[in-house]
């Protein structure tokens, strides 16, 4: 089964879901932990994973041979991301523009473009214990994640329960990371904020046509908007998680809230089995 | 005429609550929300529209079924997996997966792929009782989120010109990515949030290793500092070491959920001890920006 994790907003207890349904599961499971949130990846402070082997992710870029190169400005033409201009008798290439579609390169009539990697990030392997867990790491200053996702998710191995933490949004980088999931959880937080953005992430399931619950997180304070919305949508609420200063500090020094409170065990263990009932 | 941005790298640190409230206290400015994915400002300042604009990213590929021979040459070129066989030997196009390069489109020998324009959001310009303000919304799953963001401070920065104001604020995204760059890109400050949670101090110093990659001048400040006193000690002295201004330490306050929850800006909701710290940062960011208050 492979279940993602994901919100919308920001900072609404994703990372804190997700460990703690891998703790909750990892006696009774084989699991696999893939941080897909390349861009600040959180969930190893949680899990202290041993990092056995680290990776590191090219995206091809496009290289010019000079002296092939006859300057007719084929490659500036089919860029769709202005990522290589020909200005008189030289050609620049913008890499932090390019998607690394190959199409200058394949597209040049003199075959005056090679490709070339460009570092964009590493992936990170734990060692092989349960949940088996990695995660992706974007460089500073790269803009581009969904080919670092991609590459983490080449190494989803599906004969385990795989649970996906997601980055906060609802563009490219989310969907990347949640294609291809059995259940998608959205955890939201019940306030305005959480109702907009957990608004936008139903509509993005919906398109990705992916089931999914809802957990809601600080329960108890805001108001009751994001429960008449779930009721209103037939959205099941699988889980809230009352709002309690003790998992705040916990959080803020990487503890999970089974390490601290051991009876939200129980908690998850159910939280799961609702959803595989929702697979089945 | 100067730009501030407002980044955190991690989510939910509070940056549209700060944001809102520089609104109530800053004049003669234009305020902007960048967070094109997930945009959350307009639940504090009540936007009036009064142009609202489409915006098309990108184009996406589309196979004309009756020119199509399947003879799978998209297939191979390819790079986003995006163009798929069914069992029926129809090639079609995943529009998600889409990423407009047009390589299939170039490649097709019978010419039976077209681009289309795909209509990926909308911009608004608005007024508001705190003055202009431009927002915009991507549309569902959409790639090119910055450059939404690249359209959005365009035209902010013609309003800030046309109307001679002296700043533009702007509320920015989470994480790193292409967003955030353009987010970031040619203002002249950043102010990072960060929370006192491992998780927070780790996203903060990725954040601003990436504003001074792209030689931003930057400050920080801390939300709900008092959560862990430690961490946020932690937080000071790597910013002392690194030469980052830390101008302020906002308490932990439950009214901060409730002025969420009324919608309106914290500075306007009650005086307590956050919208006096905000206050004090305003101030802060006045120096650093080299202005006068106003």
């Amino acid at each position: 089964m492979i279940l993602s994790i994901a919100s919308g907003k920001g900072g609404t207890g994703k990372t804190t879901v997700a460990v703690n349904l891998a703790l909750s599961l990892k006696n009774s499971h084989s699991l696999q932990f893939l941080d897909c949130d390349v861009e600040e990846p959180n969930a190893h402070f949680f899990l202290k994973p041993f990092i056995v082997q680290k990776q590191q992710v090219f995206i091809p870029i496009p290289e010019v041979e000079e002296e092939k190169c006859t300057f007719c400005g084929k490659c500036a033409e089919v860029c769709a991301y202005n990522a290589i201009a020909v200005i008189k008798d030289q050609v620049l290439v913008f890499p932090e523009l390019c998607h690394g579609c190959g199409g200058c390169s394949l597209l040049c009539p003199e075959q005056a473009i090679k490709e070339k990697g460009q570092k964009i990030g590493i992936i990170e392997f734990g060692s092989a214990d349960n949940p088996q867990f990695i995660h992706g790491k974007l460089d500073i200053g790269q803009a581009m994640s969904p080919p670092l996702i991609r590459e983490v998710k080449k190494h989803m191995n599906s004969l385990r329960t795989v649970i996906i933490d997601v980055p906060p949004g609802t563009s490219c980088p989310v969907v990347e990371s949640i294609k291809g999931s059995d259940f998608c959880l959205l955890v939201t937080e019940p306030t305005p904020f959480g109702l907009n953005d957990l608004c936008l992430a139903v509509e993005t399931l919906k398109k990705l046509k992916i089931p999914f619950g809802v957990i809601i997180n600080r329960a108890d304070v805001g108001d009751n908007k994001v429960q008449d919305y779930c009721q209103e949508e037939n959205i099941p609420v699988l889980m809230t998680i009352p709002m309690d200063k003790n998992i705040a500090v916990a959080y803020s020094e990487g503890k999970s809230i089974i390490e601290t409170q051991p009876s939200y065990k129980q908690k998850f263990l159910e939280l799961f089995k609702k959803v595989q009932k929702f697979i089945k | 005429m100067k730009q501030l941005v407002i980044i955190s790298g991690k989510g939910g640190t509070g940056k549209t609550i700060i944001s809102g409230s520089l609104a109530t206290i800053a004049r003669n400015k234009v305020m902007v929300d960048c967070d094109v994915d997930a945009a959350n400002l307009h639940l504090l300042l009540h936007p009036e529209i009064q142009e609202t604009h489409q915006f098309s990213g990108g184009n996406k590929a589309k196979i004309m079924p009756e020119k199509c021979t399947g003879c799978g040459e998209c297939l191979n070129v390819c790079r986003f997996s995006a163009i798929s066989k069914t069992e029926k030997e129809e090639i079609i196009v995943d529009p998600i997966s889409c990423e407009g390069c047009a390589v299939c489109f170039y490649i097709c020998p019978e010419e039976a792929i077209i681009m289309e324009k795909s209509l990926s959001g909308e911009w608004f310009v608005s007024q508001t009782k705190y003055g202009p303000f431009i927002h915009a919304k991507l549309g569902i799953g959409e790639e090119s989120s910055g450059k939404l963001v690249t359209e959005v401070r365009k035209k902010a920065k013609g309003i800030a010109e046309k109307n001679n104001l002296d700043l533009i604020i702007i509320d920015g995204p989470p994480g790193l990515g292409c967003p955030v760059i353009a987010s970031l890109s040619g203002t002249d400050l950043a102010l990072v949030v960060t929370e006192p949670s491992l998780s927070g101090i780790h996203d903060m110093e990725r954040v601003v290793q990436m504003a001074l990659h792209f030689r931003t001048q930057t400050a920080c400040c801390i939300n709900k500092y008092d959560i862990n006193l430690q961490n946020s000690a932690q937080i000071e002295n790597w910013c002392q070491k690194n030469s980052i201004p830390l101008i302020g330490k906002i308490p932990f306050n439950l009214d901060v959920t409730r002025s969420m929850v009324q919608g309106i800006p914290l500075t306007e909701f009650s005086e307590n001890s956050v919208s006096k710290e905000i206050k004090n940062i305003w101030l802060e960011l006045l120096k650093l920006l080299s202005m006068e208050d106003f």
